[in-house]
């Protein structure tokens, strides 16, 4: 069964059928130390709420994480990136046809000067 | 137990069928929507099946030849034609045969998906003419033996995706992606229509194989490349030529989007069906080569550093379309660039283009499912902004599953098919150049980030008020997504079988020109 699922990738070899394998292992075993945990737990009691230093849960709409706030950090740290590659998507069909005509000039130079 | 008939005129029939249907369905569709979807799921369900017939065909026989008007199916060169194989033909290898069950899954999935999803809107008449005629210029595209039919299949595509890209209007904005389409994709056709005059006003021919045969590189030769990778490039979204994929794919309808993915690919196809099987060594293998690697890797980049701040979970869905189509032409650019050198080709080269054809498949298999998953989303909430989504993992948990699937696949983790075929690339290119290959991993994980962050804005989260009522999307919509699921996760876990049986047999075939040359030129001479 090994030989039969195993990948050659030139360099190395992957088999998923032993990662899954693997991987049930492990799961079982972290199923084993979540059952050593704490058995106090009451679902539908106040240990369900969340603690925000006192103060009150706001509206469950309003706690979630929206898109726009997710990856500020990445976006930000590559803003000299973003504000020259955005620009260049001007959704103008007038550019989408020049930066085709331009690729094509220029592959055909590449091409000749390279024959 | 099948007809030999139908085992016989396959070729013709997979693209007779979808073709008769297309007309056929909007004059069922007057007597009762029922009558219109069982002639389209009928029409396609034969059309899948038959192409899987003649892909497993080729596959167990070697290339498949089917000449129209032609006394025998396989009489390719007539004793009376000088030599010349005049008539229209297909040429199925095992490359083609690899495209065409991408295409028959890939078509069948989405038409149950529809069939479903689309059931409340008007115009479904023209709706499924025009899907059954994608599906046509794919298959024929893929199939065809002659540059020139290659032509007619990729103009029937490109109106019919047009139509179907500006179905829903959407207040203009959909139309106007639909123009922006058109007019690219009527430029590019142009360009392959004048290198095909030159192939013929040079070498009298259309056939391909015997062009390849004749094919001298000349200067106009080499003009004639340039228009044919340009406007494959372009139409199948390699950067800086995609700017039309996030509004096309954006705007069409999801289960449509899935299928414009397949379509990207068949014009993939033609560029590598070009490159490999017209020039093959004629060509300064190493400098075309590093252009479709140049394009790979600012495909890969672009694209998926372009979704991440993207708000319209099909406009980011779709930049990471343009970003996996760069590692399908980094792959396949590396064997491209090795080509002529045979210890290269035999170290890493083939490893190189079975990595990037297995990720053809793979992409079309999870990217189809994650447009479909929007397309899921956006049917039970009307909206694909990300900013306003949240919670529905609490009501829409088949989906979030099959997004589950999707995702993890396209981030290339384990055990899914994206992992085998990116593995597969990683380590070929890196005994290339190892840059190239540290650039696709760090694209891998920049493609995570970008899913942690959908699925987390679309599933996670408690449930929203205004989505309290939502509830899973019908069974049929379900069954599309499964299929390709599904798909996902067996080729995820047996990507020996698959790279063996499908991948490696494409791969060998498409870098052989002379087998290609000689299935043509031999039959029935």
């Amino acid at each position: 069964m090994t030989v039969l699922f195993t990948l050659d990738t030139g360099a190395g070899l992957w088999n998923p059928v032993i990662w899954v394998l693997g991987a049930a292992v492990a799961g079982i075993i972290a199923l084993l130390l979540y059952s050593l945990g704490e058995r106090g737990y009451k679902k539908g009691t106040a240990q369900e709420d969340p603690f925000l230093s006192g103060n009150p849960e706001p509206e469950k709409g309003l706690v979630h994480v929206r898109s726009g706030n997710l990856y500020w950090g990445f976006l930000d740290a590559m803003d000299g990136y973003y504000r020259r590659l955005v620009p260049l998507h001007t959704g103008d069909l007038h550019d989408y046809v020049l930066w085709y005509m331009g690729m094509t000039a220029l592959f055909l130079v590449v091409v000749v000067v390279f024959r | 137990m099948i007809p030999p008939f139908v085992i016989e005129n396959s070729p013709a029939l997979m693209v007779i069928v979808p073709f008769v249907a297309a007309f056929i369905a909007p004059f069922t569709g007057r007597a009762t929507a029922a009558a219109r979807a069982l002639v389209v799921g009928g029409a396609m369900a034969v059309t899948s099946a038959i192409t899987l017939l003649l892909a497993s065909d080729v596959y167990a026989h070697g290339t498949r030849l089917y000449v129209f008007g032609a006394q025998a199916a396989t009489l390719a060169v007539p004793p009376d034609s000088g030599g010349i194989p005049v008539r229209i033909m297909f040429t199925v290898d095992p490359m083609s045969a690899l495209m065409l069950v991408i295409t028959a899954v890939s078509a069948f999935a989405v038409v149950l998906y529809s069939l479903a999803s689309e059931r409340h809107h008007s115009g479904l008449g023209s709706y499924y003419t025009l899907f059954l005629l994608m599906v046509t210029g794919i298959l024929g595209m893929v199939a065809t033996g002659d540059i020139f039919n290659f032509f007619v299949f990729l103009e029937i595509l490109s109106i019919a995706s047009a139509g179907l890209i500006a179905f829903r209007i959407d207040g203009g904005v959909a139309v106007e992606a639909a123009i922006k389409y058109f007019v690219l994709s009527t430029i590019g056709a142009l360009a392959v229509l004048v290198a095909i005059g030159i192939y013929y006003g040079e070498y009298n021919a259309l056939n391909m194989a015997l062009i390849a045969q004749r094919m001298q590189f000349t200067l106009l030769d080499q003009l004639a490349l340039v228009l044919i990778i340009a406007a494959l490039a372009m139409k199948c979204g390699a950067v800086p030529m995609h700017f039309w994929t996030p509004d096309a794919y954006s705007m069409a309808p999801s289960s449509i989007t899935a299928l414009l993915v397949v379509a990207s690919q068949a014009s993939l196809y033609g560029l590598f069906r070009v490159v490999f099987t017209l020039y093959n060594i004629t060509l300064n293998a190493a400098c075309v080569g590093w252009i479709i690697i140049v394009l790979g890797v600012l495909s890969m980049v672009v694209g998926v550093t372009m979704a991440i701040p993207q708000k319209n979970v099909k406009r980011l869905m779709a930049y990471h379309a343009i970003s996996q189509t760069g590692y399908m032409l980094l792959g396949v650019g590396v064997g491209l660039a090795v080509l002529g050198n045979q210890p290269l080709l035999d170290a890493f080269g083939y490893m190189a283009m079975e990595g990037g054809i297995f990720h053809i498949i793979n992409h079309a298999m999870y990217k189809g499912l994650l447009f479909l998953t929007a397309g899921a989303i956006f049917f039970r909430i009307g909206t694909y902004d990300l900013n306003r989504m949240g919670g529905l993992g609490h009501s829409m948990k088949w989906t979030m599953i099959f997004f589950i699937i999707g995702a993890l696949a396209i981030a290339g983790i384990p055990p899914f098919n994206g992992f085998a075929s990116k593995l597969m690339i990683y380590e070929s290119v890196f005994a290339f150049n190892p840059v190239l290959s540290v650039i696709a991993m760090v694209v891998s994980i920049l493609t995570l980030a970008s899913f942690v962050k959908v699925f987390h804005s679309i599933f996670m989260g408690p449930v929203l008020p205004e989505y309290r009522d939502v509830t899973e999307v019908p069974a049929p919509m379900l069954a599309g997504m499964g299929i390709l699921a599904l798909v996902v996760i067996v080729f995820g876990l047996f990507p020996s079988l698959v790279v063996e049986t499908l991948v490696a047999p494409a791969a060998h075939a498409l870098a052989d020109q002379g087998m290609y040359i000689a299935a043509v030129l031999a039959g029935g001479a």
